[in-house]
């Protein structure tokens, strides 16, 4: 089963690029999960999206950064697990490297 | 956190740490079968205590830690360990010296290593093949007893004496704990690519009324495969096969009808084809190729997977690549299906003629006397080249071997049509 795990960014460091030994602690956890089969895809966002709206048939494009945005999501990355149990215990990694922060894990069907 | 989820996070934690932990205690006490009886007892401490401690931030290292303070105990009280005191000795030494309750980490380096001489291990030749897939399943796949019996539809005491008599091989046959290099390398490696794939067609072969762990046999491979290309990177063969599964995995939505009948390839539809499947087979393929060396029977296979994977629409299907592909595999790993795979291929690239040339020298073959693909391609072919009474009784005889009832009633329609004289 698929899970999409993606990882929120807090307002007050909105924008700020994660720290050499960040990038270098997520490259390893990357690395790991490879190793371990389980990881499809990854990738980090950039903190402008286009936010793109229909309405009543018309269609609205704004583009980024959004001021109001709490929890602007920043990466995501798609594994294979057995259970949801499992893409957790796969998620407590990232956490243990990167520290404080949320994200969300979504079963993909 | 309840007594259910605690468990559901066990079983989760096992699923990720088991086979590391097996291979890493199977190089310190150098006994398949005793490194997994320590393992399985860190796992009973585990369910035991959790529930209380909660779950440790690194679970991996905590059952690695209860498990080597077990083998000390066993080494202790000497049990079956005697020959193997000396070895031992030295990591009881250095825990010793250490004394402290976390003990040494082993590096990555280390755990991967050990990982793959367990993978050779659990898949040597010295075992049945029944032996190296049950063992494999539950030594690195991670999978109960019970999961494996019903992955293969055998009774569980089935698979629980394989495990046990495979271990016991494997003790008698004193296999070293070493990964094989020089002229026995090719060999060890061969058995386990089959082993993996094994697995994964047993999984894809699943259809959809069956137990949904005969299906989850494609992922357990597909996991195996990846790993093992991580560990081996230099292996071209380990990138093919990994790519063939990657791409046969992309079609596993397609290829099932509503009632239960497997859909041809060029019939299937293609908006159904896992393209991030099929991406990663792609990068598989390449990083083969980056690898370089002679093309092997897994990369063939995966060229020719890529090739109808490229294809947008059948129409757009590189036949005479495909057809030149099967040349290539049918000197390296020749087999009648292969050669019929083949022929259809060359039918497909040059015409229904030269495809039958092919098909008329299988007509005899034994292995595939009940295999109805190989008359209902014949069918086909005597149909195209307008012999039509002859395709009528190949479409018959087609529709008599095959179990499908419904593959069963498209051949007799195929039979029917051409009574009346139409081609297709």
């Amino acid at each position: 089963m698929r899970y999409m795990m993606m990882t929120k960014d807090d307002a007050s460091s909105a924008g700020t690029p994660p720290s050499p030994e960040l990038y270098a602690a997520m490259g390893k956890l990357i690395e790991e999960m490879s190793k371990a089969g389980v990881l499809l895809a990854t990738g980090g966002l950039s903190p402008n999206p286009t936010r793109i709206k229909s309405s009543g048939g018309k269609i609205t494009v704004t583009d980024g950064p959004f001021t109001e945005a709490k929890e602007a999501v920043v990466g995501f990355a798609l594994v294979e697990a057995k259970s949801k149990e499992e893409a957790i215990e796969l998620s407590k990694r990232f956490w243990q490297v990167v520290g404080d922060g949320q994200g969300e894990i979504y079963e993909v069907f | 956190m309840t007594i259910p989820d605690i468990h559901r996070t066990i079983d989760a934690v096992w699923r990720i740490e088991s086979a590391r932990l097996i291979a890493s205690l199977t190089r310190i006490v150098r006994d398949v079968g005793l490194a997994e009886d320590l393992a399985q007892g860190a796992l009973v401490a585990a369910l035991e205590q959790w529930p209380q401690s909660g779950i440790p931030d690194k679970p991996g290292a905590w059952l690695m830690t209860t498990a080597k303070h077990h083998a000390i105990d066993q080494i202790r009280r000497n049990v079956r360990l005697e020959r193997k005191q000396e070895e031992l000795g030295r990591e009881l030494e250095i825990g010793q010296e250490l004394g402290v309750p976390d003990l040494d980490v082993d590096s990555d380096e280390d755990m991967g290593d050990d990982l793959l001489r367990l993978i050779f291990i659990a898949c040597h030749p010295v075992l049945s093949k029944e032996a190296r897939l049950a063992l494999t399943l539950r030594l690195l796949g991670g999978l109960t007893t019970d999961e494996i019996a019903r992955a293969f539809l055998v009774p569980e005491p089935t698979i629980a004496q394989r495990i046990v008599r495979a271990k016991r091989t494997l003790s008698e046959a004193r296999v070293p704990f070493e990964v094989p290099m020089g002229s026995e390398r090719a060999m060890r490696l061969s058995s386990v690519l089959e082993v993996i794939y094994l697995i994964f067609n047993e999984g894809y072969s699943a259809t959809s009324g069956d137990d949904w762990m005969r299906p989850a046999l494609c992922e357990d491979a597909l996991r195996l495969g990846r790993v093992l290309a991580e560990l081996i990177p230099n292996e071209p063969e380990v990138h093919g096969l990994v790519a063939l599964m990657e791409i046969q995995a992309s079609r596993l939505r397609a290829r099932i009808g509503p009632s239960g009948e497997a859909i041809p390839l060029l019939e299937q539809n293609r908006g159904r084809w896992d393209q991030l499947l099929i991406q990663r087979g792609f990068a598989a393929l390449l990083r083969a190729e980056a690898v370089g060396g002679a093309l092997g029977p897994y990369r063939l296979q995966a060229a020719i997977a890529a090739c109808h994977a490229q294809a947008r629409t059948p129409e757009e299907t590189d036949w005479e690549r495909i057809a030149a592909l099967y040349d290539a595999l049918v000197q390296l790993a020749p087999s009648p299906i292969v050669e019929l795979n083949r022929a259809v291929a060359i039918s497909m690239a040059f015409g229904p003629a030269a495809g039958l040339e092919i098909v008329d020298t299988l007509t005899t073959e034994p292995s595939l006397k009940t295999y109805h693909l190989l008359p209902s391609v014949r069918g086909d072919l005597l149909a195209k080249l307008g012999r039509f009474s002859e395709a009528h009784a190949e479409f018959k005889r087609a529709a008599s071997l095959t179990r499908n009832a419904r593959e069963r009633e498209l051949l007799l329609e195929r039979a029917a049509t051409m009574m009346k004289g139409k081609s297709v």
